[in-house]
């Protein structure tokens, strides 16, 4: 009786572990499938981030849009951090009051172009007002104008293998969101904030304004938008400047 | 007098009645939470150290009003951060998982009913009057095996399991921005991503307490022999029980 009970529980959980791991590769297949690995897979901390990125993309939808305010709400204080790029280009475009300044978009879309800040600003505006939330701890609302990155992609035309819109601001720092994101309708290339230029620390001339995520996958002073279908051949390849070395972060931070 | 020993047989009943010791599924998910909790407090404290400072609310930052300025130093140029957060989410799934696991096998195999839910036994007023009064003087209670657990003891692993784990869940989904986009209740309900955080805190804290509790009852109980049983399932006959 004993024996058999053995032999029963040997092979139940002999089953049990080989439909485990097919499940599990399975369910790997999938997720690669339907983009729901993100870039930053690796390692340990890899499991976390893959069950956080293919959890929150199953769980939204195109219209899930980040919680919006009314003009009583925005903050008196919109603290930022890190400074303004220390690079020779940077400070001559800010001396010429950003007229030098140019916004170049490139890769998989159908007619690469360049855009000066006063072409941006006659292309269709949104306005919202949002919460900007730092993963350090503190947040503030604030209101942003800009355009759309989704109206802006699709008047170059994204070509159907694109599955990263990578973000090149004018230092050596960069960052990547997926078309999800990309194309949400409050994701906007702000020039503007609470009604006014947008400020240099906060990012002038023009910054992604993305509020389903946190702070640090907002980059400021953008000035190069790359289409791409994968991000393994960018530096490191884990999907920005901030997901690599010491000290790194999560790629995806809608968390 | 009578009553009393009515009581403590109705108790010997209730014990033969059940098994006694930790089943499988409590014992291994136990030492999983266990480490899921302490890695979650260790990179809690690395992410909070950013910012020690908490608010009410929507918004919050230095140079606005804060609730309460922790005293705590503001760790700004150490890389713990980054790291942190890669480690609390994956210790926050570990945690969540077997969370599951535990809550629905507790369910099917009646371990909540039998072991966690006071009973008629547990809520007489002589009975009532003798666990508290027993806990006040720190008095080991008579001879009893380690199961069923005492009414103060299941009510505070019923208060962890389903009260404090879900609000720090709730609250820690809450602070994400991704997650609120889908449920915007989530955060509005507790009052803005700040309060959210502020309560995430203080529940961390209560869940700390817990933990600081629980290890000197373990203690007091024997610490030995009950950690043999949270490891073996094995429990020794005659240990007394917290």
């Amino acid at each position: 009786m004993n024996k058999l009970m053995t032999r029963r529980k040997l092979i139940t959980t002999g089953l049990g572990v080989a439909a485990g791991a097919s499940g599990i590769a399975l369910a790997a297949r999938l997720a690669s499938q339907y983009g729901l690995i993100p870039p930053d897979n690796g390692g340990v901390f890899g499991i976390g981030e893959t069950l956080t990125y293919a959890a929150q993309r199953m769980l939204m939808s195109h219209h899930s849009l980040a919680r919006e305010f009314s003009r009583s709400e925005i903050s008196r204080v919109a603290p930022v951090n890190g400074d303004p790029p220390e690079t020779e280009v940077y400070q001559r475009v800010l001396h010429s009051g950003f007229a030098d300044w140019r916004l170049t978009v490139d890769g998989l879309v159908a007619r690469p172009s360049s855009f000066t800040l006063e072409q941006l600003k006659r292309l269709p505006s949104r306005t919202q007002i949002t919460l900007h939330a730092c993963e350090m701890g503190w947040s503030f609302i604030a209101e942003w104008t800009g355009v759309p990155l989704s109206d802006l992609l699709s008047s170059v035309g994204i070509l159907p293998q694109a599955r990263y819109v990578v973000l090149f601001p004018l230092d050596a720092w960069w960052e990547s969101i997926d078309m999800s994101d990309a194309l949400h309708p409050q994701t906007l290339l702000a020039y503007a904030m609470n009604g006014e230029q947008l400020p240099v620390p906060h990012g002038a001339p023009l910054r992604l304004r993305l509020p389903r995520q946190l702070g640090y996958k907002n980059t400021k002073y953008i000035s190069h938008i790359k289409v791409v279908d994968t991000v393994k051949n960018i530096g490191e390849g884990v999907g920005g400047s901030n997901s690599e070395g010491k000290g790194a972060y999560s790629w995806y931070a809608g968390m | 007098m009578a009553q009393l020993a009515h009581v403590r047989a109705v108790e010997v009943r209730h014990v033969k009645a059940s098994d006694s010791s930790h089943s499988v599924t409590v014992r291994v998910t136990h030492w999983i939470t266990t480490i899921s909790f302490l890695l979650l407090l260790l990179s809690g404290i690395a992410i909070l150290l950013a910012h020690p400072r908490l608010y009410w609310g929507e918004t919050g930052a230095v140079g606005a009003p804060s609730l309460i300025d922790l005293p705590l130093p503001f760790v700004l140029n150490v890389p713990i951060r980054g790291p942190g957060r890669y480690l609390h989410f994956l210790s926050a799934w570990m945690l969540v998982i077997t969370g599951l696991v535990y809550v629905v096998s507790g369910i099917l195999t009646h371990h909540f009913r039998q072991n966690l839910l006071p009973d008629k036994t547990h809520l007489s007023g002589e009975a009532i009057r003798q666990v508290v009064s027993d806990h006040l003087r720190i008095k080991r209670s008579a001879k009893r095996d380690a199961h069923p657990y005492n009414l103060l003891q299941r009510l505070t692993y019923l208060f962890v399991i389903f009260g404090l784990v879900p609000l720090m869940i709730w609250t820690g989904l809450a602070m994400s921005p991704g997650f609120t986009s889908v449920f915007p209740a989530v955060v509005s309900a507790l009052g803005g991503h700040q309060a959210a955080r502020t309560i995430h805190f203080f529940v961390a804290v209560a869940l700390v307490v817990f933990l600081i509790i629980h290890i000197a009852m373990v203690w007091l109980a024997g610490l030995k022999h009950r950690v043999v049983a949270m490891v073996t399932g094995r429990t020794a006959s005659g240990t007394d029980c917290p």
